[in-house]
């Protein structure tokens, strides 16, 4: 068979493909995404589908493996998370059609704001996990992981890493294989977990770890290769090349399937060598076992390597003293280039705003996180999804006990409210709060690449759904009687509107709508410029951050007419009307109705 | 053969991606094992961001090690120097004669080096300085600038041309090959 260059994320939905999956879900999260994007290569035969959260996804996985389909579900660690509640109920209920659950774990926080090791879940809810090292092994993980899955009864975790995901190898694909025939029968004792049933249930869960260890000691990825010297080197994941990169004459003992771990074979692996380095990402998790398994072996593990951020084979080797990093240039005045929001986002205006009036924002997870970069600098909390509006809540109702408040806004996106903001707006019109929330509806979820989400108006198949209002939601639904919208563009409106609803004694909600600017892309839109007679240096404009506008030699403003998209921003913040239209009759991006945007990323 | 690594560095939206799959294709092509990294999500939005492709006989790990990097393609001129560290001794760092100021040089924050180059040519072999960015706005699309960088690197690198013209024609969508095989050829043609 041909082979091909893939990512991980790419060979992961390969694998799905050829395994016979047949229901694929997730919420997007980096590096998670490319998995479900690439799945719908093969929509003729696999369902797949956004779900509004990782909780809902893995539920709905959890229901298409009812039916004898085999089903995958994908997320970012953090994602598990919010999926841990129907993970830990799948441990005992099992698995009729494969179960797998993909989870991309982000060592270094590439774009997350931890890093957690999530082989902890499979340890915490009694449930193997694989562990691929490069692309190959990503989609023979699928593979490994439907059979484990159908013969043991069990959903299975494959454990990603962004090293994984996002890096590209060459992988021999295979054919696919033929999917039972979906059908649902009722299985009351293994399905509902009432206590009496949820008893004999935890039973099975320990007798199929038992199994599953003796498995790990046989199963064929978890290799032994010999070496010269007796040294040994353990590892599993990306960590293994690291490790051939710097050991050449080693024995390795790779583990795909860390956990259960393979007692037997570690043990006679360990009689192979004098001493073992372990080599993994994050934590000490088949450190831990194997000390447990050799106590009397010598071990060099965390006590060396690090716990925190990604491995590599600089890594290794620096922690080891055998390479000096004394860096040739210092990096001294290479300025930082921190990501941005984009020119015309319709994020900016709202920060703009919040900067003029002095208020910090609670935020939260999407690309408007960076408006707690400077300029902007109008974010000072952002703790998962869905928190900026909860957090707001404890901090008002605790000032308000000791009789005190501050003027609080809570910011989110459409996706992210969708996701786990909806609840967070119940319990502050339930309890009375009285802080503003903002609901920035760009109708994408765009940090992750323009995703579809309920309020998009398309699904992941490309067909079309009826978008979900969020003004409609939030008035007529929850019945929020100070519901308000305007456009992201529209910089005195914003204000104006934050200035009235953070004094209100009562809940209320601003949504911004405006589509991403990068959904625009298409249209020659007539771009911005300064007139340099007019403008006085003030340096209003540069409190933007918009990555078009800098200053000139003489401390003017300059604006990049390549990269404005003519969202005028700028020139209603500018108190000179020094900035124009270059084009004053051309095509304004400002002046394209909401209402005529279709919505959707592909 | 020993393991060799290139290091693609640039801003997000220059077409580094692009690049990097190019460029990884034509060595598997070519024959090696490659193995190639990249860098999604945040950082995408302006940030900077890189991708690396290491060759071979046997290839483990996707990343390069600091000081063993062979060449640097550099999509602007500040993140040449910004991964400079990564380049071995006597490596090879072909740069875009391209400024792209970061958000807090705009801003008025910190300052844009005025000697890039001059501090590139200390720590390189050799540094080749080619207007990619304006070569590809004549050709009639600045976006193409990163198809006339992946011909500069073809230039220095022992790969049958051929191999380049078809992944190429292979990759590019129909309308845009044209476009990309002037581009390949403008950059593998330069004489600075």
């Amino acid at each position: 068979m041909a082979k091909e260059l893939l990512s991980g994320n790419e060979a992961i939905a390969r694998g799905a493909y050829e395994a016979g999956v047949t229901f694929a879900s997730a919420y997007p999260g980096t590096p998670s995404t490319e998995i479900l994007e690439n799945i719908i290569r093969y929509r003729d035969v696999i369902h797949a589908q956004w779900g509004a959260n990782e909780k809902t996804a893995m539920e709905e996985a959890l229901g298409a493996s009812f039916t004898g389909a085999r089903a995958l579900v994908a997320m970012k660690h953090v994602g598990l998370n919010v999926a841990a509640d129907p993970l830990f109920s799948a441990s005992y209920i099992g698995a009729t059609g494969a179960l797998i659950i993909i989870s991309a774990d982000d060592p270094g926080m590439h774009s997350s704001q931890n890093e957690q090791d999530n082989r902890h879940y499979a340890v915490a809810a009694k449930i193997p996990v694989l562990e691929p090292a490069d692309s190959q092994e990503a989609k023979d993980m699928v593979l490994e992981a439907v059979k484990i899955s159908e013969t043991f009864d069990t959903p299975v975790l494959i454990r990603m890493t962004t090293r994984t995901s996002h890096s590209r190898s060459a992988v021999e694909l295979g054919e696919r294989q033929v999917p039972p025939v979906p059908e649902y029968k009722s299985d009351f004792f293994k399905r509902n977990l009432l206590p009496g049933n949820a008893r004999k249930r935890h039973a099975a869960v320990e007798e199929r770890l038992k199994k599953l260890a003796v498995f790990s000691d046989s199963f064929s990825y978890n290799t032994i290769s010999k070496g010269k010297e007796r040294i040994g080197v353990l590892a599993s994941g990306v960590s293994y090349q690291y490790g051939r990169e710097v050991f050449p004459d080693a024995w390795f003992l790779k583990l795909a399937l860390p956990y259960p771990f393979p007692v037997n074979l570690f043990r006679r692996f360990a009689a192979m060598v004098d001493k073992i380095y372990v080599l993994e990402e994050n934590d000490p998790i088949i450190e831990t076992f194997a000390r447990l398994a050799a106590p009397q072996k010598e071990i060099i593990g965390k006590g060396v390597f690090p716990l925190l951020g990604e491995m590599s084979q600089d890594v290794v080797r620096a922690s080891l003293g055998l390479k000096d990093m004394t860096p040739r240039h210092s990096g001294a005045g290479v300025p930082g280039r921190p990501p941005s929001l984009c020119a015309g986002c319709p994020h900016t205006a709202f920060f703009f705003n919040l900067g003029v009036l002095k208020v910090q924002s609670r935020g939260d997870i999407g690309c408007y996180s960076l408006g707690a970069l400077r300029p902007l600098s109008a974010m000072d909390t952002c703790v998962d999804m869905g928190a900026s509006i909860t957090v707001q809540l404890g901090i008002e109702k605790a000032l308000e006990k000791a009789g005190k408040s501050i003027p609080q806004v809570a910011v989110i996106g459409d996706s992210t409210f969708f996701h786990s903001g909806i609840t967070g707006l119940v319990d502050v019109i339930y309890n009375q709060g009285k802080s503003t929330v903002v609901i920035l509806d760009n109708s994408i979820t765009a940090m992750t690449g323009h995703q579809e989400n309920p309020g998009s108006g398309k699904t992941l198949m490309g067909q079309a759904a009826r978008p979900i209002d969020i003004v409609k939601l939030v008035r007529d639904g929850l019945g929020l009687e100070h519901t308000n919208e305007v456009d992201g563009y529209d910089v005195k409106a914003i204000r104006e509107l934050l200035k009235r609803e953070m004094l209100r004694a009562e809940p209320s909600v601003i949504v911004i709508r405006r589509p991403c600017v990068l959904l625009y892309r298409k249209a020659k839109w007539s771009p911005m410029r300064v007139d340099k007679e007019k403008c006085t240096s003030c340096k209003v404009c540069l409190r933007l951050g918009c990555p078009a506008i800098s200053s000139d030699a003489d401390g003017k403003a300059l604006i990049n007419e390549t990269l404005c998209t003519g969202c005028g921003v700028c020139a209603q913040s500018c108190g000179f009307q020094a900035i124009r239209f270059v084009d004053e009759k051309g095509l304004h991006i400002n002046s394209t109705s909401l209402a005529a945007y279709a919505g959707g990323g592909r | 053969m020993k393991t060799k690594s290139i290091l693609i560095c640039g801003v997000g939206g220059q077409g580094i991606l692009t690049a990097s799959d190019l460029l990884s294709d034509v060595l598997q092509l070519a024959g090696f094992q490659v193995k190639k990294s990249e860098v999604h999500g945040m950082s995408q939005r302006g940030g900077d961001v890189i991708s690396t492709v290491r060759y071979g006989d046997q290839v483990f790990s996707p990343l390069p090690a600091l000081r063993e990097t062979d060449y640097i393609l550099a999509f602007e001129k500040l993140e040449a120097l910004r991964n400079i560290n990564y380049l071995r001794e006597n490596g090879i760092v072909l740069v875009n004669d391209f400024e792209w100021p970061p958000l807090p040089v705009a801003a008025g924050f910190e300052k844009y080096p005025l000697d890039v180059v001059e501090q590139l040519r200390l720590l390189a072999g050799e540094v080749v300085l080619i207007p990619a960015t304006r070569l590809a706005g004549e050709l009639g699309n600045e976006k193409a600038s990163n198809v006339i960088l992946i011909g500069l690197l073809a230039s220095r690198m022992e790969i049958d041309k051929k191999l380049w013209l078809d992944v190429i024609r292979k990759k590019v969508p129909p309308k845009f090959i044209d476009l990309n095989l002037m581009a390949f050829e403008s950059g593998f043609q330069f004489k600075p």
